[in-house]
């Protein structure tokens, strides 16, 4: 099976986030491998271990993606692929799905991976576009995959519990964290990491164009502060207190 | 000038230092109540690569580099100083000189297991009677009947008494030619062999996790075939052994040193004393900046005497002969400092056992011991001097 797992960049969750004087989140400091992604990858790996065939690798971002990518690799990927021209800074969803789906397209993958939302723009919205511009269907949400030929049967988390969805490769599915525990990179995938592929394309290569932008940041509001809780002493009338507050907030 | 690491050894340490913080540190205060060795975070670190990291694909290594190796034991023993001297023994130690100095037979039959982490290989250099001074060593080797037969013993032997250790790399008297200094040979016995005792482990002051024996042979016997490298090289070969555990010593110095200040500083922020944190105040804040500041040039130390003897190689150069004894010097004291510091800046509860820095404190002091004390440091580098 060949899988294509989609692959980001993102600022360390660790780390404090900035913006930059246009809105879009700082990229200056630690950067890591999406941690949702991380999850993709370990789910493509354990997908062809079983199976057989291919993971490959691919990202939209600067130079310095490459790093996420390699990260993937080490963990055990076959190769990787990066899409980076300056005409695609702060490119919107519309045109990361555009580009991501002209490489895609070029390798005909069984199977696509997502994350659900990148954990830096959290739009959720690139894995939708990208499976249209694929024609391929598209099956969010997934916390476990069987491989059944060449039908897929996908349990799908939902708010009461999980549906299973069947349905036929080639698919994009976008994983939860629950999919897969990501495993370390072994030492030595990481030094068998530099001698793998990394392709570079750039948007001619891709034959596509930047075009209007779907979507542009109108403005920008800070989160409502959490309003601090209520602390109830306790004094003997606390415990008929704290239920009439529960009660109040209709959670008993 | 350059003072990047490539991306395999960012990538190499941010990975140790992830499964450091995720395996051997929660296991680490268990591990040093007990006395226990860490059979499974010690698995885990075979599964991972770490016994394998310095060492060629050939054998089943990671095909890493000697500061890969640093990077990797200065991040494990930031999460227990045991488990770091448990990695820099079997690598440095064990699998090193067999992989350096080994034939092609004895490399096919040990590496694998032992680059898996598998199996632990020791080195008995320490004797009763020579520790600093080496080579006074009393066990003899003699040839009969075509064998080696051992007669003697070994002090304070590190990994050697494990369920999972192979065999002992000793030094051993082999002949005195024209009545000069006595001609020493390194010969690897496997464990079980008859003759072959290791005796009831030692009740440490620190380094619980990590497992240290003595030995005695008693006309103990192994093929002529177990002589490695060769006969007579025994003094130049532990001394090109030595000089790359010293450097790796340090790196695990520099671990302990980042810890007492990780931990120092997090709980200077919490405690307050006079109505603030007592990170507000200027005396705790001088001992946080000196330990940053000497953990910091310890560390640098330790990169430079790295790069120096990977670009060595086999010759033992005096530039790598003192930048190794310099820097085990530098990083031991220093982190003694940092250790003495943490339990200061800790007051009354770093004096106890549910905080670690107390057992950082007692971990930190065989650092200026173990492969050549302090005092034997400076005697190398005055001598390098040409004292
Ligand atoms: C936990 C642990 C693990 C160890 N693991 C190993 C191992 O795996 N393999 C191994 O071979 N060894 C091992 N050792 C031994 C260690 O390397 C020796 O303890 C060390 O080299 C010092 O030798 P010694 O203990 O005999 O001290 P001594 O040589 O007796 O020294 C005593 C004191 O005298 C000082 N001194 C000695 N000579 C001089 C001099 N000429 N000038 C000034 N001062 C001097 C020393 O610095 C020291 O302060 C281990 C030791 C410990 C404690």
């Amino acid at each position: 099976m060949k899988i294509v797992v989609t692959v980001k960049q993102v600022p360390d969750p660790n780390s404090n986030l900035t913006l930059e004087a246009d809105n879009t989140l700082s990229r200056e400091k630690e950067v890591v491998l999406d941690p949702g992604d991380e999850c993709g990858v370990e789910e493509a790996l354990q997908l062809k271990e079983a199976h057989g065939g291919e993971v490959i690798l691919v990202s939209m971002g600067p130079e310095r993606a490459k790093d996420a990518i390699r990260k993937g690799l080490s963990m055990g990927a076959d190769r990787g692929i990066l899409i980076t021209d300056p005409q695609l800074a702060g490119a919107d969803a519309l045109l990361t799905a555009r580009a991501l789906a002209a490489a895609i397209k070029a390798e005909g993958p069984d199977l696509v991976i997502c994350g659900t939302e990148s954990y830096d723009g959290s739009t959720g919205m690139v894995p939708p576009m990208l499976a249209e511009l694929l024609g391929a269907p598209q099956v969010s949400f997934a916390k476990k995959v069987e491989v059944d030929g060449s039908n897929l049967k996908v349990h799908r988390q939902t708010a009461d519990g999980y549906q299973v969805v069947e349905v036929a490769t080639p698919a994009l599915i976008t994983v939860t964290a629950a999919i897969a525990e990501p495993r370390y990179a072994s030492l030595k995938g990481i030094m068998a990491a530099r001698s793998k592929e990394i392709k570079q394309l750039a948007l001619g290569d891709l034959g596509i164009e930047r075009g209007e932008a779907a979507e542009t940041i109108e403005g920008l509001a800070e989160a409502e502060t959490r309003k601090s809780g209520v602390v109830i002493e306790f004094d003997g009338t606390a415990i008929d207190r704290i239920m009439a507050v529960l009660a109040e907030a209709k959670v008993i | 000038m350059d003072f990047d690491l490539t991306s395999e050894q960012q990538a190499i340490r941010d990975t140790c230092r992830d499964f450091a913080r995720e395996v051997v540190a929660p296991a680490a205060e268990e591990l040093d109540r007990e006395s226990k060795f860490g059979y499974d975070v010690v698995r885990q670190m075979g599964e991972l690569g770490l016994f394998g990291l310095p060492f060629s694909e050939e054998y089943g290594g990671a095909g890493g580099d000697f500061l890969s190796l640093c990077l990797a034991i200065e991040e494990i023993s930031r999460a227990d100083t045991g488990v770091g001297i448990t990695l820099e023994a079997a690598v440095c130690l064990g699998a090193s000189p067999i992989h350096d100095f080994g034939t092609k037979e004895q490399k096919e039959r040990w590496l694998p297991d032992l680059l898996a982490g598998r199996n632990l290989w020791a080195f008995g250099l320490t004797e009763p009677e020579a520790g600093s001074d080496a080579g006074a060593t009393k066990t003899r080797a003699e040839i009969r009947d075509g064998s080696w037969v051992i007669n003697g013993s070994k002090q304070f032997i590190t990994n050697c008494g494990t369920d999972i250790s192979a065999g002992v790399t000793v030094t051993a008297v082999t002949g005195k030619p024209n009545g000069g200094r006595p001609e020493i040979s390194a010969i690897m016995i496997p464990t079980g062999t008859h003759g072959y005792h290791v005796l009831e482990s030692y009740r440490k002051l620190g380094w619980h996790s990590s497992d240290t024996h003595p030995l005695s042979f008693e006309d103990c016997v192994v093929p002529r075939e177990n002589l490695l490298g060769v006969e007579g090289g025994g003094y130049r070969q532990f001394l090109h052994t030595l000089m790359g555990g010293r450097i790796a010593i340090a790196a695990l110095s520099v671990g302990l040193a980042q810890a007492c200040l990780d931990a120092s500083l997090a709980y200077a922020k919490e405690r307050r004393t006079f109505g603030v944190a007592i990170s507000k105040h200027q005396a705790v804040q001088f001992k946080l900046a000196d330990m940053a500041m000497e953990t910091e040039l310890a560390r640098t130390m330790v990169y430079r005497a790295a790069v120096t003897y990977m670009r060595s190689g086999a010759e033992t150069t005096d530039e790598a002969r003192m930048l190794a004894a310099m820097c085990k010097l530098y990083a031991s004291e220093a982190s003694k400092r940092a250790a003495d510091q943490a339990v200061q800046i800790h007051g009354g509860y770093g004096f106890m056992e549910d905080y670690p820095v107390a057992r950082y404190w007692r971990d930190v002091k065989i650092n200026e011991i173990g492969e050549g004390t302090s005092e034997v440091q400076r005697m190398l580098i005055a001598r390098l001097l040409g004292c």
